[in-house]
C-alpha cells in the first residue's frame, strides 16, 4: 500500500560570531587544546553570569527577516533545566515563549517542482560541551569533557511538519544552510557538527489521516545522510504498519555504515525542564530601527537571486543555481559584471560556474574581478580563443595582471582573418598529403588531424572553427 | 594612638589617622588579626582567613600614605576612601586563590579562579581583605545555624544567633573584628542580622552593585551591601562597590550617588531630618511582635518627629502575600542556580563508583543541607508542569503588586519608609531549627523590599532585653544616599542616648582561641 510521510526539521546552527553566547569568550577552532576557550561562564562556576552577544542576536533577527519571520518587540530568556555532565549550568539558557523569529517559510526546489516549507520559528540559545568516551590509561572506560564547544550561540529553527518527502527535506536543509551562508550568519559544516539535523518522521495511509506515530531521527551527519535516513525511516514505519505492529514513539541514530536507523532512547517519559524566565537577563527590546539597520545590511537572498538570474539575466535555471549555490561564486560573477555592464552574461555565468568553481575546489582564491571580466569579454568577442583565454585564466590565479595589454604584447590575439587563415590551411596541407588521400578515402578523421595540426603551426591561436571550414573547403575543392 | 584602641575605630577615623600618619593599616590589620585569633573561637565569625595576603595590602598601603603625604594635602586627599581600611567578606563572594563554600560540604576544597566584580572593586580602591565569615549553607536561613562549618555567636550574647544568613559579616563587625564587611540580602540576610547584632546593614536598589562573582542564591532578589558601625562608612563601602559592571547585565548604569562620599555628620546630619516625610505601614507591626522591639521602633519614629520630620501611617496591603510568594520566587530561582553544584567540574563529587543518576543523587543528597535541599525541592515543585501557573506565574503577579504598593508610596511624595527590621531580637539558639516558617516569619518585615527591588537599611535604634533593636529604613529605587543620610542624622539624634552606651560583651575577656 502507499504511505504518506510528514516530516518536520529541526536545525541547530552554530552561528559564525567572534565570541560565545554568554560571555567573551573565543569560538573554538580546530586543533584547539580541549577546555582552553573557557571562562567562569561557560564553565558555570559558582557566581558567573552570562551576558548577552549582541552580534548574535542580530544574526538571527537577520535570518528572521530573510525568511519573512515576525520579530517580536520584547524577548526574554528562558532557562531549560536538566542534568547532563555537558551542560555545565544545569540549564541551558534558551527562548521559549518568544523566539526571535516566528512564522516565517523557505523556498525548496526539488526534482519535482518547488514549494514553500513554513519555518514555526527559530531562536537562539547557547551550546553544549562535547562529551568523549573513552579508555583511560587504567583500561577503565571513562567520559571526558571538553568545555569549548559550551557557549556557543546556536539557532535552532523548527520547521511545520510540511514536508513530505526524503528529497524535499534534504533540499530545505540545503537551501537553509545556503540562507545563512549568504547572510554570513553561520559557516554551516555539517561534516564537523557546525549544523545538526534532526527530522521527526511519521506515515500515514493517507494525505488526510490523522497524524501518525513519530520518530525522531538523529546523527545525519551529511545532506546525502538526511535523504537517505528519513528515506529508510518511512520504509522502516511501512514495513512495521503492513507487519501489523505500530512505531513506538522513540529517538533514533542513523547509522552511516549499515545505512539504517537504530534506537537511541525509547520516549523519554515526557521531561520536564521547568522552564522558567532566565532572571540573570534582563528582557530584550527590539526597536523598529535596529531590526531596520539589521535588515538593511542583509544581502540578496538565494531564491530570490535565483529567480533574478533566470528572468532578468536569462540564464539558465540550472546555472542560476549553480552560481547561486556559492556565494563565493556568485561574488565574483557580480563583481566581475559590476566592472563591465556590457559583460556577455552568459559566457561569464559558464567562466565562473566552470573554470572558475573548479579550480576554487582545488583550493584557488578567487580571481582580480575586473581582470577576469576583461579575460570572458575578450573571449566573447573571440579575440582570444578558449584555449588562451584558460592559460591567462591560470596566470590570474596567481595575481592580478593587465589582461588586455597581455594579450597585445604577447600576440595572442585570436587569428580570424580569412586570408591568414587560408594560408595556414595551404600550409597544412602541403606538408601532409596522405591526409588528403585519406579524406578522400572517406576517412573523416583527416579532417581533425589538420585542423589540429593548423592550430600548432599557429601556436594555438588560430579559430579552431573557421579553420575546419577553411580547410574542409579546400579538400572538397 | 594606643594600639588596643585600633580595633574599635570606624572606616571613616580609620582613613583620617592613616592620612595623619597617627596609625597604619599594618597595625590595624595585626590587631585585628590577634583579637580574630584570640577570639574567634567563641565568636566564629570566620571561615577562612589571609593574614599573609592581607599584611602585604596593608603595607602597601601604608606606603601609598607615605609618598602621598610627602607630597601634600592635595595628594593625600585623592587616595581612596577605603584604602588600607580592613574588610571581611561572606564566603560567597569569589576572591582569587581563596576558598569559596558559601557555607556548604558541597564547596569544600573549592578555591576560587576568579574575582567576583567587588573584589576587583575593593582590591583596587586599595581595601586589606581579611578573610571569608560565616554564613548560612547558600545564604539559606536567618541564623547562620544552616553553616555547614561553624556556629557563629552573637557578640551581644553568646547564647544566641547572629541572624543570618551573612550572621558571620555582622557579627564580625559586630565584635570590633573587622570595621566593615561584606554581605548580600536575598530576603533580609545584611539588615536583619545588622538589626540583631546592632550595626548598620545596607541592602541596596537591586542592579546597584554587580552581583558577578557572588554565589547566587536567587537571582533576582540577591543584592550585595555593606555592614559598618555607622552609616557613613557603609556609604564609603557602597561607593567603592557599587556601579555598572559589564559582566552583570543586571546591573545599572544609573550613576553612583557621590553624595556617598560626603554624608553631613553631627548637627548637619541631624537637621536634615526636619521637613522629611516618613511612611509607618501598620502591617510591619505583625503580630507576634515583641513588646521591646516595637517599642523601640516607635521610639525611634518619636525621634525623627522631634526632628522635624513628619510620620504618617500608611498601608502596605499587599504585605501579608510577601512572605507566601517570596517562597516561591525565591526557590524556584535556587533550585536552578543550585543545579550546577552536580559534583562534576569542582566540589565535593560522589562521581565515579555507579551510573550518572547516581553520581548526581550522592552528590546532591550528601552535599546540601536540609534548608537548602527543602528550598530545591520547594523550587522544583513551584516549576513543576502542571504547577508552574498556579505557583510561579502567580507569584510574580503578587510580586508586582507589592511593588504597586510601594510605587503609591512614593508617588505619595514619602522620603522614606520606617520599619522595625526584625519582629523580634537575636533568639537563643535552636529554637526555630525544628520549625522553617517561625525562621521564615523571622523576615516578614525585609523581604516585601527586595520582591520590590528597592534600597533598604537597618540602623541601631535601642535595646530590648539588653539586646539590639533595629530600626529599617526603605526607599524610593537608586535612593541609598538619602536613606543613609537620613540614618546619619539619626544616629547624630541619637548620639547620646543611653542605649548608645551599651556595648556587647568584650569577648576578649571570655577566651577561647580560633578555632
Amino acid at each position: 500500500m502507499t504511505w504518506h510521510a510528514v516530516i518536520g526539521i529541526e536545525v541547530h546552527v552554530q552561528l559564525r560570531t567572534a565570541t560565545k553566547m554568554f560571555c567573551s569568550c573565543a569560538i573554538p577552532a580546530e586543533g584547539d587544546l580541549p577546555n582552553s576557550k573557557t571562562c567562569p561562564t561557560c564553565l558555570g562556576l559558582p557566581g558567573a553570569l552570562p551576558v548577552p552577544n549582541k552580534a548574535a542576536i542580530e544574526k538571527v533577527l537577520a535570518v528572521g527577516s530573510a525568511i519573512g519571520a515576525a520579530a517580536p518587540a520584547t524577548t526574554i530568556w528562558d532557562r531549560k533545566n536538566y542534568f547532563y555532565p555537558d551542560l555545565p549550568k544545569g540549564y541551558q539558557i534558551s527562548q521559549l515563549d518568544f523566539p526571535l523569529a516566528a512564522h516565517g517559510s523557505i523556498e525548496v526546489t526539488t526534482s519535482t517542482g518547488t514549494s514553500q516549507v513554513r519555518i514555526r520559528r527559530a531562536h537562539l540559545e547557547e551550546d553544549t560541551a562535547r562529551l568523549r568516551h573513552e579508555k583511560g590509561s587504567d583500561g577503565r572506560r571513562s567520559s571526558l569533557i571538553d568545555y569549548n564547544r559550551s557557549g556557543v550561540a546556536l539557532l535552532e529553527i523548527v520547521t511545520e511538519p510540511d514536508i513530505r518527502d526524503a528529497e524535499t527535506a534534504r533540499r530545505y536543509a540545503e537551501e537553509l544552510r545556503l540562507l545563512l551562508r549568504t547572510i554570513g550568519a553561520a559557516d554551516a559544516e555539517m561534516e564537523n557538527g557546525q549544523m545538526r539535523v534532526e527530522a521527526n518522521v511519521s506515515i500515514r495511509p493517507s494525505e488526510d489521516a490523522p497524524f501518525g506515530t513519530r520518530t525522531e531521527v538523529k546523527n545525519m551527519n551529511s545532506f546525502r545522510s538526511v535523504e537517505k535516513a528519513i528515506a529508510y525511516e518511512i520504509a522502516r514505519q511501512a514495513g512495521i504498519l503492513e507487519g501489523g505492529g505500530s512505531v513506538i514513539q522513540e529517538t533514533r541514530g542513523w547509522d552511516e555504515g549499515s545505512e539504517t536507523t537504530y534506537t537511541m532512547r525509547a520516549k523519554e517519559n515526557s521531561h520536564d525542564y521547568r522552564y522558567f524566565p532566565e532572571p540573570d537577563l534582563p528582557p530584550l527590546t527590539i526597536t523598529a530601527d535596529w531590526l531596520s539597520q539589521i535588515v538593511a545590511a542583509i544581502p540578496e537572498i538565494p531564491s530570490v537571486r535565483r529567480g533574478r538570474y533566470v528572468t532578468q539575466l536569462g540564464l539558465s535555471a540550472y546555472d542560476a543555481a549553480v552560481l547561486v549555490g556559492e556565494p563565493h561564486a556568485a561574488a565574483l560573477f557580480e563583481a566581475a559584471r559590476s566592472t563591465d555592464a556590457t559583460i556577455d552574461v552568459k559566457t561569464l555565468a559558464n567562466w565562473v560556474t566552470g573554470e572558475y568553481l573548479r579550480a576554487a575546489h582545488d583550493g584557488a582564491e578567487a580571481p582580480d574581478p575586473a581582470q577576469f571580466a576583461a579575460l570572458v569579454g575578450a573571449v566573447s568577442r573571440k579575440d582570444i580563443n578558449g584555449t588562451t583565454g584558460k592559460e591567462l585564466f591560470a596566470e590570474l590565479l596567481n595575481g592580478p595582471f593587465d589582461v588586455r595589454k597581455a594579450i597585445a604584447d604577447r600576440g595572442l590575439g585570436q587569428i580570424s582573418d580569412q586570408g591568414a587563415l587560408r594560408a595556414l590551411a595551404a600550409e597544412v596541407l602541403a606538408a601532409h598529403p596522405q591526409a588528403r588521400e585519406d579524406w578522400k578515402a572517406g576517412k573523416h578523421q583527416a579532417l581533425g588531424f589538420l585542423v589540429g595540426q593548423a592550430m600548432k603551426a599557429s601556436k594555438g591561436r588560430g579559430d579552431a572553427a573557421q579553420l575546419g571550414e577553411v580547410i574542409r573547403a579546400l579538400l572538397d575543392s | 594612638m594606643s594600639g588596643a584602641s585600633l580595633r574599635r575605630l570606624t572606616a571613616a577615623q580609620l582613613r583620617d589617622a592613616f592620612r595623619a600618619g597617627s596609625a597604619t593599616s599594618r597595625a590595624v590589620t595585626d590587631e585585628l588579626f590577634a583579637a580574630i585569633e584570640h577570639e574567634d573561637g567563641v565568636l566564629g565569625a570566620w571561615l577562612y582567613l589571609r593574614r599573609d595576603e592581607a599584611l602585604a595590602e596593608a603595607d602597601r598601603a601604608d606606603a601609598r600614605y607615605a609618598t602621598a603625604r610627602a607630597a601634600g594635602a592635595a595628594a593625600l586627599n585623592e587616595l581612596p576612601p577605603l584604602l588600607g581600611v580592613p574588610v571581611a567578606l561572606k564566603d560567597l563572594v569569589n576572591l582569587t586563590g581563596t576558598p569559596t563554600t558559601a557555607g556548604s560540604r558541597i564547596l569544600e576544597g573549592y578555591i576560587s579562579p576568579y574575582d567576583a566584580t567587588i573584589a576587583s572593586r575593593l582590591k583596587s580602591a586599595g581595601a586589606v581583605i581579611l578573610g571569608k565569615t560565616n554564613m548560612d549553607e547558600f545564604a539559606m536561613g536567618s541564623s547562620t545555624e544552616f553553616s555547614a562549618y561553624k556556629k557563629t555567636v552573637n557578640p551581644w550574647g553568646i547564647d544566641r544567633v547572629p541572624g543570618g544568613s551573612s550572621g558571620g559579616s555582622s557579627a564580625a563587625v559586630a565584635a570590633f573584628h573587622a570595621p566593615l564587611s561584606i554581605g548580600t540580602d536575598t530576603g533580609g540576610s545584611i539588615r536583619q542580622p545588622a538589626s540583631l547584632t546592632g550595626i548598620v546593614g545596607l541592602k541596596p536598589t537591586y542592579g546597584r552593585v554587580s552581583r558577578y562573582g557572588i554565589v547566587a542564591f536567587a537571582s533576582s532578589l540577591d543584592q550585595v551591601g555593606p555592614f559598618a558601625r555607622t552609616a557613613y562608612d557603609a556609604a564609603l563601602l557602597l561607593h567603592a562597590i557599587g556601579g555598572a559592571d559589564a559582566h552583570d547585565a543586571t546591573s545599572s548604569r544609573t550613576p553612583l550617588d557621590d553624595a556617598l562620599l560626603n554624608l553631613p555628620n553631627g548637627d548637619a546630619a541631624a537637621t536634615a531630618i526636619r521637613g522629611k516625610r516618613f511612611a509607618l505601614p501598620k502591617e510591619y507591626f505583625v503580630a507576634g511582635m515583641e513588646p521591646g522591639v516595637e517599642g523601640a521602633v516607635r521610639d525611634a519614629v518619636a525621634t525623627l518627629e522631634a526632628a522635624g520630620g513628619v510620620v504618617e501611617e500608611v498601608s502596605l496591603p499587599s504585605t501579608e502575600h510577601a512572605l507566601a510568594t517570596y517562597y516561591i520566587v525565591a526557590p524556584a530561582e535556587a533550585s536552578a542556580n543550585l543545579a550546577r553544584f552536580d559534583g562534576v567540574r569542582y566540589g565535593a563529587s560522589k562521581h565515579g563508583g555507579g551510573d550518572l543518576l547516581s553520581g548526581y543523587l550522592e552528590t546532591r543528597g550528601r552535599g546540601f543541607g536540609p534548608e537548602v535541599r527543602r528550598r530545591i525541592m520547594l523550587g522544583t515543585y513551584a516549576l513543576s508542569a502542571g504547577y508552574y501557573d498556579a505557583y510561579y506565574v502567580k507569584a510574580q503577579k503578587v510580586r508586582t503588586l507589592i511593588a504597586r504598593d510601594f510605587d503609591r508610596i512614593w508617588s505619595a511624595g514619602f522620603d522614606a519608609i520606617v520599619a522595625p527590621t526584625s519582629p523580634q531580637v537575636a533568639w537563643k539558639f535552636g529554637v526555630k531549627m525544628s520549625d522553617p516558617v517561625s525562621m521564615y516569619l523571622a523576615d516578614a518585615c525585609t523581604l516585601p523590599v527586595n520582591m520590590a527591588g528597592l534600597p533598604g537599611v537597618s540602623i541601631p535604634c535601642g535595646l530590648s532585653e539588653q539586646l539590639p533593636v533595629g530600626l529599617q529604613l526603605i526607599g524610593k529605587p537608586w535612593s541609598e544616599a538619602e536613606l543613609l543620610r537620613i540614618s546619619a542624622g539619626y544616629e547624630a539624634l541619637t548620639a547620646s542616648a543611653p542605649w548608645r552606651e551599651v556595648m556587647p560583651h568584650d569577648l576578649s575577656k571570655l577566651g577561647g582561641g580560633a578555632s
